[in-house]
């Protein structure tokens, strides 16, 4: 039996492929995508303004946040000289929503990324190692998962005692389990995958193929996944100050703000409001940038 | 440094290449959580095979006997519940012997899925030059390395080094996992099902470029496929599998020109003949094969097997040398019991 080869050079691809520019990867065309994906952009021009004026707080020549008025209390929208009015202590709302962000933010952004780290770590290594490690870990997240996250966080800092770090960590362990089971489950998908069989036929250590084969292919999905956590965050962290677990008056917070806002409900309803509305709009801004990140990243390469 | 050079040749031309003696391996299957009442699927059960310097051992049977866990098994991306393996006079994963990766740096694979098997973050020069920087080769070599193994399989080393997996057609993909394969320079190639999933003409180029590699670079292949016609185009020996056991092995001329095994005669009679006059009448196999968790007692073939008698289910048929082949079949073992005993 012969096998004829068609009259062609070896090498000589059949269909020359159309001319694609050289070093055009995964991230250029994700970025790509983004770019024409007006929500998406939107909410991330919004986030960028919040972060900037809450970092840039001190110098928007606003007024002090903490000086406190008797006669002018709850002052509504629109008043001379405090444009967002002013809340039942008399301070200026506008520059408290604005060093509010400050600790909103930090409160939002801070347990997420220490989740991201710690969860994703021990997800990536039991689902790159499998078998027994794979098991213990998981199932100690099962453990801390058999506890709804809200309670999980309201029993934590109450066992801690309220306050802004014990408030970051008891988010931060909230957040951990399913981070690591979301990174756990990509990376038992991606080490599936025959060219991280080939990586390891190759003799590379165990790190290195991690390092090269598997993190690239796993990151995106959990990076997305962690930005839909920090609306989250964001919501806890305000509902544990609004119990009086976290953040302690008179610090301006978004869910402290709530909190104290709350019998001036019947005086100035829009005003008491306020905190809420910049709550809904920064989670919802997060999970609408989540959105677009997955789509942006959902493609076969 | 010497780890990302060839290795040269140890014992002389006579000696295999790779030996490997009794592997095994089953699959746990459910069963309980503490393992209790657990089945297994006997994948690959008591296989002896000997690879000769500059061959190309081809390893035929249906989807499902076995063949891919054979090949993971000789480059231990799966480890054997038991049995033994020696390349070239040294023991593998032995006290005196050498170890895994100094063995998966002689022998490669490459595998069926060219998109699968390539990490599609990463451009064809990064993916090539992965081992051998895994193995200290420094980056100027290895970029020398990457230029070169694309030139070997014909690929403009300026046109694709560059590129991404998904900028590239499924021969030029298999193109550049076979390049990978040889990136350490190995002396042993495991090819598993590399062609099956090309078109036709993409698959004899491929298979022509196999050819010319093996004759440059004094390879030897354990070439892993359903096509019959692909092994007899490429083997010097063949090996026929029947879940997860050798039914029979010998010089391609004797398998395809006289088969021994009741089976391998049906493979052969199932595939399309190109000349009409010489189609065979042996009747074709019936329904598929049984299930490897529970295989059929002594010939695991019984069950389809036309000539199956007592003897069949109760005594497992060794391999016996008949001539220029191996056979496992109680109809060659003279004595045997089966009516049709030699």
């Amino acid at each position: 039996m012969t096998i004829q080869t068609p009259s062609l050079e070896l090498g000589t691809p059949l269909v020359q492929p159309i001319a694609v520019a050289a070093g055009r990867g995964y991230w250029q065309s994700v970025g790509r995508r983004l770019r024409r994906d007006p929500v998406t952009l939107i909410c991330a021009a919004v986030l960028i303004l919040l972060v900037l004026s809450a970092l840039a707080a001190p110098w928007l020549g606003l007024a002090d946040p903490y000086k406190t008025s008797m006669i002018r209390r709850l002052y509504p929208l629109g008043s001379p000289g405090h444009l967002l009015g002013t809340d039942e202590l008399g301070r200026d709302m506008l520059a408290r929503l604005i060093y509010g962000g400050r600790l909103s933010l930090f409160m939002g952004v801070t347990p997420v990324a220490c989740a991201l780290l710690i969860g994703g770590l021990l997800g990536i290594t039991a689902g790159f190692l499998g078998g027994r490690v794979n098991m213990l870990i998981m199932r100690i997240m099962d453990v801390f998962y058999a506890f709804p996250s809200v309670l999980l966080a309201i029993s934590l800092s109450g066992a801690m005692g309220a306050g802004a770090e014990n408030t970051l960590l008891a988010l931060t362990l909230v957040f951990i389990p399913p981070v690591c089971r979301v990174s756990e489950s990509v990376t038992t998908q991606v080490r599936g995958f025959d060219f991280v069989d080939a990586a390891r036929a190759s003799g590379a250590a165990t790190f290195t193929i991690v390092r090269v084969h598997v993190l690239g292919n796993v990151l995106g999905p959990i990076l997305v996944y962690a930005t839909s956590l920090i609306s989250v965050a964001i919501i806890l962290a305000a509902g544990l100050s609004f119990l009086g677990l976290g953040v302690k008056p008179p610090e301006p917070e978004w869910g402290l703000m709530l909190n104290t806002l709350r019998q001036a409900i019947y005086v100035n309803p829009v005003l008491a409001a306020l905190p809420g509305v910049m709550i809904f709009i920064t989670s919802i801004c997060f999970n609408l940038m989540s959105d677009g990140l997955r789509a942006a990243m959902d493609v076969k390469a | 440094m010497d780890s990302v050079i060839a290795v040269a040749d140890r014992g002389g031309p006579v000696q295999p290449l790779l030996l490997a003696r009794g592997l095994r391996k089953h699959f746990p299957v459910g069963g309980g959580l503490l393992g209790r009442g657990r089945k297994v699927v006997r994948a690959v059960d008591d296989l002896t095979l000997s690879v000769a310097k500059g061959e190309t051992l081809g390893v035929v049977g249906e989807s499902g006997c076995g063949k891919s866990t054979v090949a993971r098994l000789l480059i231990r991306l799966l480890r054997p519940d038991s049995g033994t393996m020696v390349l070239d006079g040294d023991p593998v994963d032995e006290p005196h012997g050498i170890t895994i990766n100094e063995l998966r740096r002689q022998v490669q694979m490459v595998f069926q899925d060219s998109y699968a098997s390539l990490n599609p973050r990463l451009t064809i020069a990064e993916t090539l030059a992965f081992a051998p920087k895994a193995h200290g080769l420094p980056a100027a070599e290895a970029r020398a390395r990457v230029r070169d193994l694309l030139a070997k399989v014909g690929l403009d080393p300026d046109n694709y080094a560059d590129r991404y997996p998904h900028e590239l057609s499924g021969g030029q993909r298999q193109r550049v996992n076979i390049a990978r394969a040889l990136a350490l320079r190995p002396r042993l190639v495991i090819l598993d099902e590399a062609v099956s999933a090309l078109d036709k003409s993409v698959e004899a180029q491929v298979l022509n470029m196999l050819v010319d590699l093996k004759a440059e670079l004094g390879l030897t292949y354990v070439f892993i496929s359903h096509d019959l016609n692909v092994v007899q185009y490429l083997s010097d020996r063949v090996l026929v599998m029947y879940l997860g056991k050798v039914v029979e092995l010998g010089p391609v001329e004797a398998i395809y020109g006289d088969p021994q095994h009741p089976y391998t005669r049906a493979l052969l009679s199932a595939r399309p003949s190109m000349d009409p006059r010489r189609r065979t009448h042996e009747a074709p196999i019936q329904g598929d094969p049984p299930n490897p968790i529970d295989p059929p007692s002594g010939c695991r073939f019984r069950t389809r097997c036309p000539f199956a008698e007592e003897v069949c289910a109760r005594v497992e048929p060794p391999l016996t040398e008949t001539g220029r082949q191996e056979v496992a079949c109680h109809m060659r073992v003279a004595g045997s019991g089966h009516s049709k005993a030699v």
